[in-house]
Parts: C-alpha cells; structure tokens; sequence
C-alpha cells in the first residue's frame, strides 16, 4: 500500500499556489473589489472618528485652544464640519451632529457589506472548489481509489475546503484592513506633526518583528496541540473499539497508563500554547505603550509652547494605543494562510489530478461525456468479449495478468475460480473498465472498447458487489438506481424476477421502505436480493456477479441461486464463484492462478483431470457443506419452535 | 438529572478553584488598570496641561505637590509617559498570568474528565461495549469535553470580567457626573437584549448549519464507499445532482449564518455608536455650560466605549452558554453508566482443575435464554471441541468462562471453585481467550504480539508468532516487527488478524485456552500447525476450540456438540461418527463429496 501520509506544514509561502487558487475564485473578483472598497472606508471611518472627537473638544467647548487646526486631515474635518454645519444655517453643533450621523450610517452599512460580501465569497467559493472536486472524483478511475483512503478524500472535501474558502474570503479582508488603517494612522499623524508622527512611528518595525516572531510560534505551538488531540480522538476510539478485546487480555491498566501519558501530554502542550499567547499581547501592547508615552511627554510639551492642541495630542494617544491592532492583523493573515497552505495544496492536488482512464476527444464528440451522454450515437450492444494480449499491472508495478487470452460468447456465463490474488477481480475490473489493459486490448462486439464511451458500457452493466452496498433512501430507490427512468411497474417486476418481492411486501412500508444508511435495516440476504433486482433493471447485457462469501440462512440461499439463475440467462456473464451450485451450472470455468488461466472447461471435465480445481472444490467446497449442514440444522430447530 | 450536571460542573471549578480565584483576581486588577490609563491621560490634560481641578485622588495630588505641582509635571511629562508605560507592562503581566492560569484551570478540567471517561469505559462490561455506538461515544469523549472545557476556561471568566467592567465602568461613571452617566447607559438594556436574543438566532442557524454539513459528508461518504456501484451502473451524473442538492442546501444554510452575523455585527454596532455619539454630544453640550472638564469627557467618551463591547459580550456568551450543560449533561451520562462491581473478598485459586458447568442458564436479554440448563464437565489438561450452528450458544459458553458475563441461574466451578468467587482480572489474566473477530491495536506487529504482558523479551515474542504460525508473514512484512497494523498502518487480512491474537494470548500465563472460532480464517494447514504447536508447548492447558472443521474436531479429546443451548451430544471422535446427529452428518461430507464425483465421472463414461 502506498504511503498516504498527509503533511500539515509547509515552510515557504507558495505564491503560485494562491495565484492558482484565486483563480479559482475568479467569478468573485468584483466581489473582492467590494469588499475591499467597503473594508477600506470602514478603516477611514475608524480613523474619522477620533478625529471628530478631537475636533468636539477643540472647537464645540467655548474657551478650549480653538486655533486653526494643524495638518490635513484634521483641517479636513474642520472643513467638513464647516460645510455641514452650513446646511443648518451656520449651527457647527448641528453640523456636528449631522456629519457624525452620516459617519455611522456609513460605517454601520460598510461593517453589513463586509461581512455580508465576506460570507458571499466564502460560501461561494467554497460551493464551487467543492462542486468542481466532486466532479473531478465522479471521474477519477479506481486506481485512485485504491490509494486514497475514504477518509483523507473526505477530509480534503470538508475541511480544507472549508479552510481554503475561509482564507480567501476573510483573511485578505484582515490584511486589507491592517492595511488601510496602518496607512491612514500614520498619515494622519504625518500631516498633523510630521516630526512626532515619525518619532511615534518607530516602534513600527519592532512591533511587526515580534508580532511575526509570536505568530510563527504560536502557529507551530497550536499545531503541535491539534497533533496530539487527533492522537487522543484515536485513543478514545482504540479504547472504545477495542474495549471487549481489553478486557479479555486484561489491559485495562495498561491502557490506561498509556492513555494518560496522552493526555497528559495534551495538557502540557495546551498551556504552552495558550501562555505563548497570553505573552504576545502584553509585550506587544507595553510596547506600543512606549509610543503613547512619548506622544504623550512630546505632545504635552508642544501644547505648554502653544504649538499643538488638545485636540490633537488625544488624536496622537489614540492612534498609538491602536497601532498594534493592524500589526497584529497583518501578521495573523500571514501564519494563517501559511497554515492554510497544507490544506490548498492537499485541495489543489486533487483538482489537478488527471484520470488515466478517459475517453478521447473523438469519442466524446460521437457518443458524449460521463455527464452529457450522446445515447442516439450508441452502437447496441451484443456481448461478445475478447481479451487479446492482455497484460495489466497495477500502479506500484504489481504485474497481474500476462499475455491473457480469452473468447467470451454473447450470452456465456465464465465462473472465475481460484486463490485469492490470483487476478479474478482483475479480469471482472478490466471488463468493466475500471481498469484499462497496460497492454494487448479488449473488443466488446469486436471493437476495442476503448473506442467506447465508458458510459456506453457501464449503462450496459450489470453488477452486484460482493458486499451488497445499498444507498440510503427507500428500497425503491435503491432497485431504480440503475435505471432512473424506471416506473414503478419496471421495479416490481424486477424485484418479482428475483423473488425479492415477498420480502418486501412483508415490510411495514413494502418498497417505501427506509433501508438506513448504506442498507443497515436490512439483512444481509435481503441486501443481496435487492442488488440483484437493481442490477437487473435496466436489462443488462453484461452481468457481473461477484458471489457473496458470507452465509445465509438456507432459505435466503435457495431464492439467491434462482435469482442468479434467473438473470444470468441470455446475458454475457462473469462470476466470481464461491458457491458449488453456481460454479457448476457455469457454461465455462476458468482456474485462474498467477493472472493465467490454469484450466479451463465443463465442470466435469475440470473435476476429470483432478488439477488445480479437483483440489479447490474438494477443500473449499467441503467447508461450505459444513456451514450448510449447520444452517439447515438451525432453520429446523427454528421451525421445530 | 439538572442537579447531578450542576453538581459536575461545580465540582470541576471546585477541583481548580485556587485557579480561577487566581485568575479572576487577575481579572479585577486588569480591569482596574484599564481604566486607570484614560484617567492618567484625562488627568494629564486637565491638570497639568490646562490648569483645571484634579480629579485624581488626594494622595496622589500630595505627592505630585511634593516634587513640585502640576507645573513641575507639565514641565516633565516623562514622568506621566514612565506611568503610562508601567501600568501597561503590570497590566501586561497580569494579562499573562491570567491567560496562563484560566487556561491552566481549562486544561486541568479537560484532563481530569478524559481520564475519568476512558478508565470508566475500560471498566463498563462487556455487555455494554456490545451494544455501544463508538461514533457517539467517541463524540462524547472529545468534543463534549472541549465543549466544558472552552466553557470553564474562557466563557465562565469572560462573564466575571464583563460583568466587572460593566461595574467599573458604571461606578466611575457615576462618581463623576450622575446625570450624564445616566445618559450613557439609556441605550445598555437594549444593546444587552439584541445582543442576547439575535445571537440566540445566529446560535440556531449555525445548529441548522452542522445538520446540512452532517448530510452532505453523509451523501459523500455514500458516493466515496459506493464508488464501484455508481461506476458500474454509469450513474455520475445522477450522483453530481444528488450532491450538488446537499452542497446547494448547505450553501444556503450557511450563507444564512454569515447574513445573520452581518446583522448582528452591524446592528449592535449601530447602537453602540449611536450611544457614543449621545455622550459625545451631551458631554460638548456639558462642558460647553462648564457642568464638566475636558478631562471628564475623555473620560465618559472612551469609557463608553469600555462599557459598551462588554455588555454585548455578556449577550453573546450567555446565548451559547446552554450548549456546555448540554454536553456535560452528554458526558455525565456515560460517567453514570455501571461499571463492573468491585469485589473485595474475590479469591485467586490455582486453575488447573476441572471445568464444570452446572445447570447453568443465561440469556443476553431477560426474555430469551441462549444457554438452557446446561451441564458438563471439561476435565483438566484435555483439549475439548465445541461444534454448533450459530446462534446455538457456543460463543456465549466461552464469554461465560472469562466472567465477561454472569449466568442467570447455576453455577459454574474451575477445580471446585465458583468462578463467581474468582478475582475477575486474575480469572482473565489466566484463561485465554482468543475472539473469532479479533481487535488489533494501532501498534507494530511486536507491541500487538507482546501487549497482554508487562516488558516481554524479543524472544518470547517470537516464540508465540512461531506457535501461531504467524512468524513468516511478519517478517516478510514491509518493516517487519517494526510495521504498524491499523489506520495508519497496512491492513492485515483476517487470518492475519487471527494469527496475531492467537500469538498474543498464547504470551500470557495460561491455565485455560480458549478459541471462539478463531482459526476460522486460515487455511487447513496453519490450522493444523498451530494446534500442533499448542500440543507441544502447552500440554498441561486445558484447550477449547470451537470450530468447523472436522479435523480440528476429530483430534479432541472430547467433542460438545451443542444446539439451541443445550448439549446435545458428547465423546470422543469414534463414539460420535457411529450416532446419528450433527457430528456424523458434518463428518460425511467428505465421503459425500468423494461419491459425487466417483458418480459424474460414471455419468461421463456412460
């Protein structure tokens, strides 16, 4: 099995990774630019309204400094509260009352369009990776499948892309407001005191040094938390899971002790991480602390020589006591996306992945797509098989099937018997198309499939799975699946076909009945039956049955074999025999050993030259007896109740 | 019910409260410092810069009289910037020494209920774990605690520390000017209210929110797991539009959340900020008469600001804080589930002696016995087979004899001895039992091989694989000892699995083996090997195997044939196959089959 090791950290900023990833949320562009727009007058509001205060206290009290106003912005505000208060034949304290209720109309309304245009474009972007990586999966052949384990694909389709879309739509927002505010703070301070606003400005460079520094670190310490709460997830799962085998081996203790070094662990590690950051705002904050002070001392003395006022020296305190904030954004967007980074790559590999198995563009453009299917060009469908020359290995260069040749009839059932890993799955797999010969080719009709659509085929198919795997929803649903367009009448008469019927007419709800999820409300052998029906539906010319190895009671076992009989009938089939019955009233048997067909015959020819199969149906076979003899056995004593 | 999760929920703060005293004295004191930093500045700016009265305390006053009046401070701000700076840094500590602490407190709580969970499950019987749900279960165990653990570590002090701040706020609010006080709290009570109320509505969306993610990983797990079947029947599409109906729907869910965020952000905003500008402008108009100094409007101005964010705080947290006694409520129910009673007086006699069910009956449920009345005895040292259909109660035979279950009625004696008496762990520890199904940890194949013993050396490790015939495909594995089963490992096939935990019981010091059906999955021949190497090396241990297989059967030295909880049949291999039953019919297959084929090869011939 290949290695399916996630990485959750990657070191450098991958610029071209985003560049790809913002592509993706190209249809959101103007979005963006909203939000942008409305983050950035937002920041100016932020910036406006201690100015505003400034000016009450400058202008709005009688005897308080009441000089003209030093730098632009606050000149601006003096201008603007001018003008307004003209609209109120010259009453500055209207005025003021005006201009300060637009301020809040217009900051209140671009707070609702950011957050509003925020959840558009995380929602949004989110909905299409998804939508796109959901295709991309529909398509990707089995050869994937086998290396991706159900959960890291599930994980990828949640949580990163939820991860993914969340940074795109909130994290640039954060940097564009760190922005904005830092650029506006400072040069509102530049334009009032240029000589205190750059004094002020110098703890800049080392507040964004720390803040960077604590970021990284307090992003590496979380890391190191989630690890080992993902331990402790598995922990509680083994103990839970494998309680009934501690008990009998008595580790109770044992885990215990281990389980504590766990969570333990965790608790060292949680701390760690919450005291680094407890430690990054003080120091942070004392810093830009430094900056007040000094605005302060500076400020003061400048307003005794009459150079400055109030006014101004609040608007100066003010701006310092923020400044950490935009720095501390602006660093927090960057260990953000770099932690989200993991997350685009593990997203973007799965986008970018190519199947191997596709149909060429000649043959999409005659029979049509997975999706869009052009069923007027189809050819019928006979049934007639050949494997030519064909070779397969898988992936990691495991050679399965060398130089196999085999002519299939329409209309021939092949049971396929032999060890496990001999390459019987295989065979059915390369039939179906889930897999593709790596050499030699395969005719359906006496066309090499491949000159096929996939879809062509697979309508075509018919298959039940070893384990019957149902999907939620009624036990209607689950016949029609292969047939969506099926009446009611078509489902009955298939499930009648494979004497699934009764069963269901026992239900409480006969075929609106609620399976449970993946069929868990129905027995084995009632799964079994209804996969035959649905496989049936849409009448099939090529049958697939890969038999069931666990057993069922004896009467369940006789309506499966009529079933089977019932649907292998005029129709090109493969069987994955694990049953005498089956196996013998197969036209043809194949031994398979080592991807060759070691024998092939009648069952009675095969039993004749006591080889390979002689031997497997006298050990294997002998044990189904046996399973057989205790089943009936169990039914009778049922009946003698 | 109420009281007993109350009770939890107190004793995990009673169990940290030096803590969260700790912390919360922390809280005060910030709170104090926080607002002491605007006083500093109101006071800066009003006495010392603009000649009008102190607002400062007298002490301080004498003080700043004694190096020489405001004058001598405007003169040297440093000193005021030197304050500002200190204050800050105190503040900065105490910040940090209560986010340490409450997350200490946090940890503490998470720590003490994990623990507590996973001994209590170990400790639940084993008729519990049949019927348990690991996903609930595990659910439970991990984000329930951190549910109370966020709760406790910052919600409980977020609710001390806004509510302190409010009181703060309020007192030097009132302290300066009673009427304009009054008129920055006319807008409190309802920013309070929509704060509380709307989030309770955002708290529901986000419920509706997870429901809708919960179906979509649900339809994606069914098309991930079912991906043969939608191949096979071509039905991709159909699949996409099921999908596309799930993600659509969460979509829908979820941007509802963000618009309702939107509302709640920008309309309590609103409300703070009209309620900023109403000091604001009452505070000019104040002044403007002379009722109030500068200084005091900066400091109404900027403490309303300091009021406001805590009230809509308080709001926020109190609408989600039902959601932690949920999940201690969750938790308090797997905590309150019986485990297996502690026996005192249990003895630990030598096991060696015969095995003797007496007229023993039990039943999983009250209303169906699976055992009825059954007796025999197993005597000592001998290898005794168990052959019956499922459903028959040879399984639950063998449960009975690890004490994993307790008949309902009779008695079941090892050496004369009631196992009823027998110390559990001792009984377990010395009859092993190997489960048809058997659970590997997600450890290396040695620490699985070794794990029901304290420090084993490498070479009794590799005695056991070598008995369980289980040595080869070890070694042949991609790290040999050193490769980790499980999850996060490879997959080993069941016969593997079963090799592995035979291997692993037979490390024990056993008196009695036990196999449930546990060579099911390998082949005849291992079958035969390892029950060879079980007669060479452990020829004192009395040995039950149930199987299928009649030469596993016919090698014992005494075979049960068992049916519908009673023993229906019993002897050796000679006796049984000369009585009609079970045992005959099961051993003629092979003659069976033999004549089938002597009769289509005469078919052929004719």
């Amino acid at each position: 099995m290949q290695q399916t090791q996630e990485k959750d950290y990657t070191q450098k900023f991958d610029l071209s990774l985003w560049r790809k990833i913002f592509h993706h949320a190209r249809q959101y562009y103007p979005h963006l630019a909203a939000l942008a727009l409305s983050m950035a007058i937002s920041a100016l509001c932020d910036v406006a309204f201690p100015l505003l205060t400034s000016y009450a206290i400058d202008y709005l009290i009688p005897g308080t400094g009441a000089q003209a106003p030093s730098g632009a912005m606050a000149r601006l505000m003096y201008n603007m509260v001018g003008s307004a208060a003209a609209l109120f034949s010259g009453n500055t304290m209207a005025g003021f009352i005006f201009l300060y209720a637009m301020l809040v109309i217009v900051q209140v309304a671009t707070i609702y369009a950011f957050l509003y245009l925020g959840g558009v474009i995380e929602v949004g972007v989110c909905y299409n990776i998804r939508q796109e990586a959901f295709h991309k999966l529909q398509e990707l052949p089995f050869s994937y499948y086998d290396r991706m384990p159900v959960g890291y694909l599930m994980s990828r389709m949640t949580s990163d892309i939820q991860r993914l879309a969340e940074t795109i739509g909130w994290s640039l927002l954060d940097l564009f407001w760190g922005v904005v505010m830092l650029v506006m703070c400072s040069v509102t301070m530049l334009t009032i005191n240029w000589k205190l606003g750059l004094a002020v400005m110098v703890v800049l460079p080392p507040l964004a040094v720390i803040s960077f520094y604590f970021q990284q670190k307090i992003l590496k310490s979380w890391r190191a938390v989630r690890k080992t709460n993902s331990r402790i997830t598995g922990a509680f799962n083994e103990g839970i899971m494998g309680a009934k085998t501690t008990k009998t081996l008595v580790r109770e203790e044992a885990n215990m002790q281990e389980f504590g070094e766990l969570t333990h662990e965790m608790r060292r590690s949680s701390v760690r991480a919450a005291s680094l950051n407890a430690l990054y705002l003080p120091i942070v904050i004392s810093l830009g602390s430094l900056a007040t002070a000094y605005a302060l001392w500076r400020g003061g003395n400048l307003v005794l020589a009459g150079a400055m006022s109030l006014g101004v020296i609040q608007v100066f305190v003010n701006y310092t006591v923020q400044f950490f904030e935009p720095v501390r954004n602006i660093a927090g967007v960057f260990s953000e996306m770099q932690s989200a980074q993991a997350a685009a790559e593990r997203v973007m590999t799965l986008l970018d992945t190519q199947p191997d198995i596709v149909d060429s563009p000649e043959v999409v453009a005659q029979f049509g797509d997975n999706f869009h299917p052009k069923r007027e060009n189809w050819p019928e469908l006979h049934g007639d098989i050949d494997f030519e020359h064909v070779d397969f290995k898988y992936q990691d260069g495991e050679r399965v099937l060398t130089d196999f040749n085999l002519h299939v009839k329409a209309g021939e059932t092949i049971a396929l018997v032999g060890p496990t890993g001999a390459g019987k799955s295989t065979v059915v797999n390369l039939v179906c198309r889930f897999y593709e010969p790596t050499g030699g080719e395969i005719k359906i009709d006496g066309v090499d499939y491949r000159k096929r659509s996939q879809l062509w085929l697979q309508s075509n198919l018919g298959y039940v799975l070893q384990e019957p795997r149902l999907f939620s929803g009624t036990i209607r649903d689950n016949i029609r699946y292969s047939k969506l367009d099926a009446t009611d009448e078509e489902i009955r008469r298939a499930a009648q076909l494979v004497n699934a019927e009764p069963f269901i007419l026992k239900m409480e709800k006969g075929y609106d009945t609620d399976v449970g999820e993946g069929g868990s409300r129905l027995s084995t052998g009632e799964k079994q039956l209804i996969s035959f029906a649905r496989a049936i539906l849409s009448n099939p010319r090529i049958f697939i049955l890969d038999e069931a190895t666990s057993s069922v009671d004896t009467e369940t076992e006789v309506m499966i074999q009529q079933a089977i009989s019932q649907v292998l009938t005029g129709r090109t089939s493969f069987i994955i025999a694990h049953r005498l019955s089956t196996v013998r009233s197969a036209d043809r048997i194949l031994v398979i050993e080592d991807g060759k067909i070691k024998e092939q015959g009648t069952h009675q020819q095969l039993l004749r030259m006591k080889g390979s199969y002689y031997k497997l149906y006298m050990s294997q076979f002998e044990e189904e007896r046996a399973q057989e003899i205790l089943s009936a056995r169990l039914a009778d004593s049922k009946t003698d109740n | 019910m109420n009281k007993r999760r109350m009770r939890l929920m107190g004793k995990l703060v009673a169990q940290n409260k030096w803590l969260f005293i700790g912390a919360a004295l922390c809280v005060l004191i910030s709170v104090v410092i926080d607002y002491l930093t605007p006083l500093l500045l109101a006071e800066t700016l009003d006495y010392y810069l603009s000649g009008q009265p102190s607002t400062m305390p007298a002490f301080v006053n004498r003080w700043v009289d004694s190096w020489g009046g405001p004058g001598f401070m405007a003169r040297n701000l440093w000193i005021v910037g030197l304050a500002l700076v200190g204050l800050n840094i105190v503040g900065g500590a105490i910040n940090f020494f209560k986010g340490r602490w409450q997350s200490k407190a946090g940890e503490n709580v998470a720590l003490y209920l994990r623990e507590r969970l996973y001994e209590h499950i170990q400790h639940l019987p084993f008729s519990y774990h049949v019927k348990a749900e690991t996903g609930d279960m595990v659910q439970r165990c991990t984000s329930d605690v951190d549910t109370v653990r966020r709760f406790l570590a910052s919600q409980l002090l977020a609710v001390v520390s806004s509510v302190l701040m409010i009181v703060v706020a309020l007192t030097m609010l009132f302290s300066k000017n009673v009427k304009l006080a009054l008129i920055s709290m006319v807008m409190v009570p309802a920013i309070f209210c929509f704060a509380f109320l709307f989030f309770k509505w955002v708290v529901k969306a986000f419920g509706d929110a997870d429901v809708s993610e919960g179906r979509l990983s649900a339809v994606l797990q069914e098309n991930l797991t079912g991906v043969r079947v939608v191949r096979a029947f071509g039905q991709q599409q159909y699949e996409v539009e099921k999908f596309t109906g799930a993600s659509a729907d969460y979509k829908k869910k979820s941007f509802k959340v963000s618009k309702l965020l939107a509302v709640y952000w920008a309309g309590s905003d609103t409300m703070c900020m009209i309620q900023s500008g109403i000091t604001l402008i009452m505070c000019v108009l104040f002044a403007a008469r002379g009722e109030i100094t500068v200084g005091t409007m900066v400091v109404f101005t900027s403490y309303v600001g300091k009021l406001l964010w805590p009230i809509r705080q308080l709001g926020r947290i109190l609408s989600d804080a039902g959601k932690s006694f949920v999940a201690v409520e969750r938790i308090d129910e797997i905590l309150r589930a019986p485990v297996e009673p502690a026996e005192p007086d249990a003895i630990q006699p030598p096991l060696n002696g015969d095995i003797v069910f007496d007229h023993v009956t039990f039943g999983y449920d009250s209303n169906r016995n699976v055992l009825q009345d059954m007796s025999f005895t197993i005597p000592a040292g001998k290898t005794v087979a168990i052959l019956g259909a499922t459903g028959s109660g040879k399984s639950s035979i063998v449960h009975l004899m690890q004490r994993l279950f307790e008949p309902q009625s009779g008695r079941i004696t090892i050496g004369g001895v009631d196992i009823q008496k027998i110390d559990r762990s001792y009984l377990r520890a010395h009859v092993g039992l190997v489960l048809q199904e058997p659970f590997l940890y997600s450890k290396t194949l040695r620490d699985n091989v070794g794990i029901a013993v304290s420090h084993p050396s490498q070479q009794a490790i590799e005695r056991a694989a070598v008995d369980a015939s289980a040595l080869s495909f070890i070694e042949d594995s991609e790290n040999g000892w050193n490769t980790v089963v499980g999850e996060r490992g490879v997959t080993l096939s069941g016969g593997q699995k079963q090799r592995i935990a035979i291997a692993r019981t037979l490390m024990k010091d056993n008196d009695i083996l036990i196999f449930d059906d546990s060579l099911s999955a390998v082949d005849t021949e291992t079958d035969a090997a390892i029950r060879h190497a079980l007669k060479e090396h452990s020829r004192d241990t009395t040995t039950i195997i149930i199987s299928h297989r009649v030469v596993t059967l016919s090698q014992a030295d005494l075979i049960l044939v068992v049916e519908d909880g009673h023993v229906i049949q019993q002897g050796t291999h000679q006796q049984l196959i000369h009585q009609p039953g079970l045992y005959a019919r099961i051993f003629n297959i092979q003659t069976a089959l033999e004549e089938e084929f002597a009769r289509h090869s005469a078919q052929e011939v004719n």
